[in-house]
């Protein structure tokens, strides 16, 4: 009795037993930051916008972009959220193998896109398309690079979250952080749409 | 272990995730062709590409962060409204002011 007792009062210190309540909180206080994280995208959007036709003498956006090479990577990103989709369904139906392959597919996906656009930004800089070079590119790399880190940030929250369901199981903490880190995954997916639409598509039309 | 899931990417079905994704490959296919085609002239892109872009941004926030007017959800809608609201003033603004300026400098 008195070791049963104990038990609870130690795991609830060491935080893995949350009621339903907080992860509410929790899912609302991430929604919260990403929304700021929105506010930021914007400004850089608005700059992007405001500085995109100044070019300096430099290239201009229908020179430096590759339309093709945008769809490649706009098509792994999309892919990459419904993956991430299947780990949710996996998470509900506490199928732990199928967790962690979907969380390793979504990484893969992630890392390809990432590697693309690293390879996107060498070989801009290379051809002497660096950032100071003029206002659009220096917007540019601002605005997409800002997007790539969040996107690489992604990229370590899955593998720690792959740590944690193999060391711990798919305990409650642990789906909602499953679930908030599926929040941010989307999220940047959607900031995509407007990288591609704002940037890509209207700088080669 | 919580079944209970209040809001976010948790609550979706198999036929949500791939209704999403049908969707947005579509109003992904329709400005990338538009563009590639190279036959429309530069309003009908930009309207081709501004529609499909807030489309399938509504769509990934249907189907894919799962937002939709329940009362459970009100605080999520009031953020994300009040957020665009405050995106809507900074890029708005900016482009307003920016090319109000340009326009004077001519």
């Amino acid at each position: 009795m008195m070791t049963t007792e104990a038990s609870t009062i130690d795991m609830a210190y060491s935080g893995e037993i949350e009621h339903p309540d907080t992860i509410g909180a929790q899912t609302l206080g991430f929604w919260i930051y990403l929304m700021s994280d929105l506010i930021i995208f914007g400004t850089l959007f608005a700059t992007y916008v405001v500085l995109g036709q100044n070019y300096a003498g430099g290239p201009t956006a229908k020179e430096v972009f590759d339309i093709y090479y945008v769809l490649g990577e706009t098509l792994i990103l999309l892919l990459s959220s419904l993956t991430y989709g299947l780990v949710m369904l996996a998470v509900r139906d506490g199928v732990k193998k199928w967790v962690l392959i979907g969380l390793a597919v979504t990484f893969l996906l992630g890392l390809g896109f990432v590697s693309m656009e690293v390879k996107e930004f060498y070989g801009l800089i290379t051809k002497g398309h660096a950032p100071d070079v003029s206002a659009f590119l220096s917007s540019y790399f601002t605005l997409v690079g800002t997007h790539g880190t969040h996107v690489t940030f992604g990229l370590i929250w899955i593998a720690v979250m792959m740590v944690q369901v193999v060391v711990k199981g798919l305990t409650s903490p642990v789906q909602s952080r499953l679930m908030r880190l599926g929040m941010f995954w989307h999220f940047l997916d959607l900031v995509w749409i407007g990288i591609f639409s704002i940037v890509y598509l209207r700088g080669v039309m | 272990m919580s079944q209970e899931i209040i809001a976010g990417s948790g609550k979706g079905s198999l036929k949500s995730y791939l209704t999403g994704v049908v969707l947005a490959l579509i109003l992904t296919a329709i400005p990338f062709g538009m563009v590639m085609s190279a036959s429309f002239s530069s309003s009908v892109l930009l309207i081709g590409i501004f529609g499909a872009g807030i489309v399938q941004i509504l769509v990934h926030l249907r189907y894919f962060l799962h937002l939709d007017a329940s009362s459970r959800e009100s605080w999520n809608m009031a953020a994300i409204i009040f957020t665009l609201i405050i995106v809507v003033l900074f890029v708005g603004g900016s482009i307003w002011i920016m090319y109000d300026l340009h326009h004077r400098m001519m």
